[in-house]
C-alpha cells in the first residue's frame, strides 16, 4: 500500500471511481466500513441480553473490515454471542474486547471475554461436549473452540473467567 | 424489535426482520402461542432469513416454540436458515432436532399444506 492511486477526473463516472478507490484504500489500511480505525480495540461492556447483540454485531463488522468472508464473519459473531451469553448467565457482567490482528503475515481477529464472576470449577469438564451446570445446553465452550482457530481459557473460582479466542484469515 | 405475525388462512407467518435479543425471542414465543390459540391455526411458519445468527439461546427458544405449538396441535416449520448460519449452528452442536425446516416461505407453505391434508 505504499504507492499512491491516481484517478483522472473529467466526468461524473470518475467521481464514483475516485470515491470507490478511496474506500478500498481505507479498508485495506485497516479502517472499518464505519470509518473507525482498526488499530484500536473495541470494548463492549456486557450486562444484559441487548449487549450480547451489540457485541456480536461489532465483532461482525470488525471481521468484515479485516477481510473475512460474510460466512466466516457469521462464525465469529456466533462465537462472540456464546461468550457474551456466558458472561450474562454466569457472571452477570463483564466485557468483550474485540481487536483486529494485522501483524504479518496473517490477518485475523482476537476476542477476549472477561468477567469477575464465580469462575468455572472444573474447566476440563466445561470443555467437554454436552456438559452443563444449569441444565441448559452448557457453556457452549467446546462449540466456541470449534468455531475459532485458537482458544485459551483462564478461570479462577470466585475471581472470574477470561476466554481469549482468535481466528485467522485463511 | 417486535416480530410481526401475519395470519394467512389456517396458518400464521412470523417474519424475523433483524437481530433479536433474548427478550425479543421470548416475546415471540409467547406471542406466537397466543396467536395460535386465538386464531385456531393449523400451522406456523417462522421465517429466519434475516436473522444474523442462531446461537444456543435462539436455537433452544425456536425448539421450544415448535414443541409448544405441537402440543397445541399445530405444526411449525422454520424457513430460510442461511447456509453460514447453519454451518455455525452445527459447529456449536445445535441441530434443532425434531424441528421441520424448509428452504423458503414457499416451500414452508407447501410443507404445511401437505401436513394439514394428511390430518383431515
Amino acid at each position: 500500500m505504499e504507492q499512491e492511486i491516481r484517478v483522472p477526473i473529467s466526468s461524473d463516472k470518475n467521481i464514483v471511481n475516485a470515491r470507490q478507490k478511496g474506500r478500498s484504500a481505507a479498508l485495506a489500511v485497516g479502517f472499518s466500513p464505519g470509518g473507525t480505525a482498526l488499530e484500536q480495540e473495541i470494548r463492549v461492556p456486557i450486562s444484559s441480553d441487548k449487549d450480547i447483540v451489540d457485541a456480536r454485531q461489532k465483532g461482525r463488522s470488525v471481521a468484515l473490515a479485516v477481510g473475512f468472508s460474510p460466512g466466516a464473519a457469521t462464525l465469529i459473531a456466533t462465537a462472540i454471542s456464546e461468550l457474551a451469553r456466558n458472561i450474562v448467565s454466569y457472571a452477570k457482567s463483564g466485557e468483550i474486547v474485540i481487536q483486529a490482528l494485522h501483524g504479518s503475515p496473517r490477518l485475523g481477529i482476537q476476542v477476549i471475554a472477561r468477567d469477575q464472576g464465580p469462575g468455572i470449577h472444573d474447566i476440563k469438564q466445561a470443555l467437554r461436549d454436552g456438559f452443563s451446570t444449569s441444565g441448559s445446553l452448557g457453556l457452549g465452550l467446546p462449540g466456541v473452540k470449534r468455531l475459532m482457530d485458537e482458544f485459551q481459557i483462564d478461570s479462577r473460582e470466585n475471581r472470574g473467567t477470561t476466554v481469549m479466542v482468535k481466528k485467522w484469515k485463511q | 424489535m417486535e416480530v410481526p405475525i401475519l395470519k394467512q388462512g389456517d396458518f400464521l407467518i412470523a417474519t424475523i426482520q433483524a437481530a433479536l435479543t433474548d427478550a425479543d425471542l421470548l416475546h415471540l414465543r409467547t406471542a406466537l402461542l397466543q396467536q395460535v390459540v386465538r386464531s385456531r391455526s393449523r400451522g406456523v411458519i417462522v421465517d429466519v432469513t434475516a436473522l444474523d445468527l442462531m446461537d444456543s439461546f435462539a436455537s433452544r427458544t425456536v425448539q421450544e416454540i415448535v414443541h409448544m405449538i405441537r402440543l397445541r396441535g399445530a405444526e411449525t416449520v422454520i424457513v430460510g436458515i442461511q447456509p453460514e448460519v447453519a454451518f455455525a449452528m452445527v459447529q456449536l452442536g445445535l441441530t434443532l432436532e425434531n424441528v421441520a425446516t424448509a428452504l423458503d416461505l414457499e416451500e414452508g407453505l407447501a410443507y404445511l399444506n401437505q401436513k394439514s391434508k394428511t390430518i383431515s
